[in-house]
Order: C-alpha cells, then structure tokens, then sequence
C-alpha cells in the first residue's frame, strides 16, 4: 500500500486480503497468510493500515432477521426535495435509526433514496408521516414495499 | 372542558400538521396546519388520499387530539360510518369542516 497525498493505491497483496475478508470477516491473520502463502505478520501490518485509512471500515456481522424471529418490513422511499435542501434532508434521514441507507440519485430530477426498516406497515407509515414528511423542503414521497429478496450482497464485485 | 374556538382554529407547528397520503408512504405533498387550510385541501387533494386517511380514522385523530375538535371529529366519524367514497365524499367532507368552521368563526366573534 502506498500513500501519495490523500489517496491511498493498494498493491495486489492489499486486493487479495479485502476480497477474502469481504467473503469472510472471521478469518484469522494465519488463515489469511496461508491462503496466500505469505507471513501472518504480513498479513496483520496490511490490515492494520487499511484500517488505520478507512479502507476497512468495519467487521460486522450479517443477520438474518426472520431467521431471529423479528418480525419487520423493509421499504424504499424516494423523497422529491426542494434541491437547495437535498442534502440537508439526506442528512437528517441518515440520524435515524429505522433508516439503512441514504443516497442521492438524479433522473429527470434530483432525488433522495433511502432503505427504511419498520416493524409493520402501520408503524412505517406512522414514520414517514411524523419524521419525514414535515422535514423542510420535502415535496412527496414514494414508498414501495419489498415483498421478496432475491438477492442481497454487501461485497463489492470490484474489489 | 370545552376548547376555545381561537386555539381549535389556531395554526399548528410543522411537525403538528396534516400530511396528505394516497396510501402507506406514499405524500402527496400536501398538508393543512390549520382547519383552514385543512378545508383547502379538501377540495384540492387527489380524492384517494380523503378515502386513504378517511378509512384509516386519521382525519378524526388530527382534528380531536391535534386541533382538540371533538364535536367536528364525530361530524367525520359518522360520514366515515356512512361509508362514502369518490367526489361524493370530498363533498360530505367539504361540505361538515365547512359548516363547522363557520359555527367557530362565529362563536370567536360573539367571544369578542
């Protein structure tokens, strides 16, 4: 890894552990050696700086919710927005906890997007109504419901 | 106890106003932060939004616990028990917040 300024170039090893810890998080930095046939201590200083830079921003682990018995619904709203307010609004929906995801996207307009999680849809509603709605600069909401998952990855593809 | 006609007809803050749904999530952009603009509205919003919040007894809890009208929330407790729907509704609906706010009007300038 080699810092020129503030950008950060990864060299083939630094890939190579990122695409086996994206896969698994758990793996030990003698695992890890040995996949790759280099020093666990190789391995644990190239985490440590990738860490230290934010390249790694944090081990956490994937729930299956229904599997847990958690009873809860998973919507994505699209909030048309006054644009000199976009970003204020798009920071405000990050606060929330029942809010997964917050991005910005344009069309024939700009637009914010968020994930939101919800016990039911009563209690998404009651959300929306008293959270979002009222923020300033709000114009309307679209919100649709997923009713199935048929695919959810959190790795990237390119790394 | 009775509440005033002032504080029934006062506006409320942002976060205490009438957001307008056609369905769960879905704003049309419209809200009413008083019986005023509520009335507005009536006449202005997509009608599935009155049938929407109709049904889901939204109108009754604003105007009884926000505004503080328990005689205009039963007026609308009984047209929803009537079960209109479409401009017949937006009508009805028209029609009882209006005949109320002239009764309030009323009442505020004989309180003068």
């Amino acid at each position: 890894m080699k810092i020129k300024g503030r950008a950060v170039a990864l060299d083939d090893l630094d890939w190579r552990i990122l695409r086996l810890l994206q896969e698994n998080a758990k793996l030990t930095y003698t695992e890890i050696g040995n996949k790759l046939d280099v020093a666990h201590s190789t391995v644990y200083e190239r985490i440590q700086r990738m860490e230290e830079h934010g390249i790694i921003k944090k081990y956490k682990a994937v729930v299956d919710v229904e599997k847990a018995g958690l009873q809860h619904i998973t919507a994505l709203i699209t909030i048309h927005t006054e644009p000199k307010e976009s970003e204020h609004i798009a920071n405000r929906l990050s606060r929330f906890p029942e809010v997964l995801e917050v991005s910005s996207s344009f069309s024939e307009e700009l637009v914010i997007n968020a994930k939101v999680v919800a016990q039911d849809q009563a209690k998404l509603h009651s959300f929306i109504a008293q959270s979002i709605a009222p923020l300033p600069g709000v114009l309307r909401i679209r919100t649709s419901i997923i009713t199935m998952k048929f695919k959810e990855e959190t790795s990237s593809p390119f790394v | 106890m009775a509440v005033s006609p002032s504080r029934i007809l006062r506006s409320v803050l942002r976060e205490e106003a009438f957001y307008f749904f056609t369905s769960i999530g879905n704003y049309t952009g419209e809200s009413a932060a008083s019986l005023d603009e509520f009335l507005q509205k009536i006449k202005e919003v997509n009608i599935k939004s009155l049938e929407f919040h109709l049904y889901r007894e939204d109108f009754e809890k604003w105007i009884a616990q926000t505004l503080g009208d328990a005689k205009l929330a039963d007026d609308i407790k009984s047209l929803r028990n009537m079960k209109v729907v479409g401009n017949a509704l937006r009508d009805r609906l028209y029609f009882t917040v209006s005949r109320r706010l002239k009764d309030l009007k009323g009442g505020l300038q004989t309180t003068k």
